[in-house]
């Protein structure tokens, strides 16, 4: 029993620190999301670092690592709220390698991994994020998914609250594209544990910068960090934060390790990461009083992103009515009918 | 990371398995009134300490397994598995056992540590006074020395099974002139003898596993002095650390057992397919899952880096909270008949308000987490 990263898992996450610290400033943030666009420099050294592929097995010029170390670069991207279509890319890949045929997988992997070219994921009909840019798109009905390059199918760009992602609403006929033969469920787990991972980076963040703040600002005379109102809220804060974080990686852990518990996994993961990165974003906006409230704060990038990302691939509800039904299914015969 | 268990933490928890399944009968049921329930949860700590399985993570110098961290988690993940009971000293297992190691010298240690594991000398806790709850280093009990005895006065309150104890781990006031942290001594406490009076405290489910507990110059020979005269504060900090480990696996077991029992019972009724009972199932499992989790990464905090993460404040929390929710939604799914006076439902509804307050109150491990865990300054308040 060890529920601590490997060496070589902190220290993909100690680059992914001192990479986004420097290239994801608040300022760089604001500046991309202001101007409706994705940050290409940073796009540019996360290919060349070769983390689109991270996942990706070697024979698909990928890295060949986990879904861990994936949720390790997921993490840190949303905790500097990148602009950037990693998410998407990384997830629909999850997807065409689980549940793809060789023919998907040889023909769309390696310019995901490569970052040649960029990936969505999302429903039919629906608003997928960043799929304006994306050259291959997953789209999941109610009895599987369909991949299709982008000529298949009609982009309409769509801004959404959150302008880190490029999002659009994407339309395909009946006929285009081809349906993945795999196990699409799986696939998808794994994408979901990746956008658990982002929200969980969302809410630390959400955290960090209430902390400095509560600890700042005075009010009657003291910190307002030291008022039992604020300061508890600070503690359901990193409940909510550590319990989502905990989970993820155990949803992490079991897409690499065993994957009996992938499904449960999963869904607790996002159930937790979705309504936890709502909370806290939520309540660090309160935290902070009216500055919180402003543009300027940049608060509201988080806040933002914790909302698209918590709809993304099934809500909180979604997840646990799964989980109620997977208890179900163990619990059965006893609860059969 | 590697959320499987080891060979050796397999192999641990099969034999266990293994003699519980020998030693245990699931359909057990405790009889009934206190005196019989607790002679009934003594003989099981018995059987368990012939077993060699009382103090499992007691070094095996003191007569225990020797257990790691994680071992001790899997003992009670297992012990409520098999839905057994906790010893009957859990106090003296979990916190004076552990104190007087860390503090006894050898004479204490030979004395106090071999009946803790069979369970002949049973230990009760007095910290709690009524003026001296959350704020406990406030507590008035006055310990006066007299010769080579100290002659004790005071009230004590929440003193769980003190009716059955034969020790007290008792921190009491001896120099009312040092700051409050400072006057404070630890004693080991003979429960019998007449200055002290033990009167039950009937809580809200009409049972009274705690107690009011009167000292009236009771006297505590000198050498129960443990840690040192005008040291208690730190003594008595050994002893909280304790408390808040080990049992978590229990309950987080425990918590899942009685989901789980709900869950069959919503469906017999078919109550499965509303939607709104079937999200607060959802609700309840991840919360439940989200405990296990955190338990399960404070071992690994302690076996790597020897003391807890943030998970230590914060499970104790969590549980007190779902258990909470999860007896009041039973409430919910069977309507009245959960309310039957006697029933395992009411009982579990009325004790659970307990929760959150035994063992630290919610309010003051949240100050913990604040404070501590995420370093916010604290509000200065009127000594």
């Amino acid at each position: 029993m060890n529920f601590d990263f490997t060496e070589d898992q902190y220290e993909i996450q100690r680059i992914a620190r001192d990479l986004l610290a420097a290239r994801a400033t608040p300022e760089q943030v604001r500046k991309a999301a202001e101007a409706k666009a994705y940050d290409d420099g940073l796009w540019r050294e996360l290919v060349e670092l070769g983390w689109p592929g991270i996942a990706v097995a070697e024979e698909h010029g990928g890295q060949g690592l986990g879904s861990v170390e994936l949720a390790i670069l997921c993490e840190e991207l949303g905790y500097t709220v990148a602009p950037s279509p990693f998410l998407s890319t990384v997830t629909a890949a999850a997807v065409i390698q689980t549940a793809g045929s060789d023919e998907q997988k040889a023909r769309w992997l390696p310019g995901l991994a490569s970052g040649e070219i960029t990936g969505a994921l999302g429903s039919a009909d629906g608003l997928v994020p960043d799929a304006e840019a994306a050259a291959v798109i997953v789209l999941l009905e109610d009895d599987g998914a369909r991949v299709l390059a982008r000529d298949e199918v009609e982009v309409t760009a769509v801004e959404s609250i959150d302008p880190t992602r490029r999002t659009a609403r994407v339309s395909a006929p009946a006929d285009a594209g081809e349906a993945l033969p795999g196990d699409v469920t799986a696939g998808v787990d794994r994408a979901t544990i990746a956008v658990a991972a982002d929200l969980v980076g969302v809410s630390r963040r959400a955290l960090d910068m209430t902390l400095e703040y509560v600890k700042e600002r005075h009010q009657f005379g003291v910190p307002v960090g030291a008022f039992q109102a604020v300061s508890h809220k600070c503690a359901q804060m990193l409940r909510d934060t550590e319990g989502s974080r905990a989970a993820t990686y155990y949803a992490a852990w079991a897409a690499d390790a065993d994957e009996s518990q992938l499904a449960e996994a999963a869904s607790l993961a996002k159930a937790a990461a979705s309504e936890g990165a709502r909370d806290v974003t939520a309540s660090a906006i309160q935290a902070h009083g009216g500055i919180g409230f402003t543009w300027e704060a940049d608060l509201h990038w988080l806040y933002k992103r914790a909302q698209v990302g918590s709809v993304l691939l099934g809500g909180s509800s979604t997840h646990r009515a799964r989980l109620t039904r997977l208890l179900r299914e163990r619990l059965a015969p006893a609860t059969a009918g | 990371m590697d959320l499987t268990f080891s060979a050796a933490e397999a192999a641990f928890r099969d034999e266990l398995r293994a003699w519980l399944a020998d030693n245990w009968d699931a359909d057990q049921r405790p009889p009934e009134g206190d005196s019989a329930a607790f002679a009934w949860r003594r003989d099981w700590q018995r059987r368990l300490a012939e077993g060699g399985w009382a103090g499992v993570h007691w070094p095996r110098e003191y007569g225990g397994r020797g257990a790691t961290v994680t071992e001790s988690a899997i003992f009670f993940e297992e012990l409520a598995r098999a839905r057994a009971p906790l010893p009957a000293n859990v106090l003296g297992l979990l916190l004076a056992g552990p104190t007087i190691m860390v503090w006894g010298n050898e004479e204490q240690k030979q004395r106090y540590l071999p009946p803790i594991l069979t369970g002949d000398e049973i230990w009760c806790q007095g910290f709690s006074e009524p003026d001296a709850g959350s704020d406990f280093a406030a507590l008035k009990t006055r310990a006066v020395k007299d010769g080579d005895e100290w002659v004790v006065t005071g009230q004590k309150v929440w003193t769980s099974i003190a009716h059955h104890a034969k020790w007290c781990m008792l921190v009491a006031r001896t120099d009312p002139d040092a700051p409050k942290h400072k006057g404070l001594t630890y004693f080991i406490l003979d429960m019998e003898q007449p200055g002290v009076q033990v009167r039950p405290l009937v809580q809200i489910t009409g049972e009274a596993e705690f107690n009011e507990l009167f000292l009236e110059e009771a006297r505590i020979p000198d050498a129960n002095v443990l840690g040192g005269v005008g040291n208690g504060w730190k003594v008595a900090l050994t002893t909280l650390m304790n408390e808040r480990s080990g049992l978590a696996f229990f309950l987080q077991v425990r918590t899942r057992q009685v989901l789980d029992e709900l869950v069959e019972e919503a469906a017999r009724r078919g109550l499965l397919n509303d939607a709104v009972i079937a999200d607060r199932i959802g609700r309840l499992y991840a919360k439940a899952e989200t405990l296990r989790l955190l338990a399960y990464r404070g071992l690994t905090a302690i076996e790597k880096y020897g003391q807890p993460g943030p998970e230590g404040s914060l499970t104790k929390w969590l549980w007190s909270e779902t258990n909470q929710e999860l007896t009041q939604f039973a409430v919910d799914v069977l309507g009245f008949d959960a309310l039957e006076a006697g029933s395992t439902w009411a009982y579990e509804l009325l004790r659970a308000r307990g929760n959150t307050i035994e063992g630290g109150t919610t309010e003051i491990l949240k100050n913990i987490v604040a404070e501590r865990v995420l370093g916010l300054p604290r509000l200065k308040v009127a000594a």
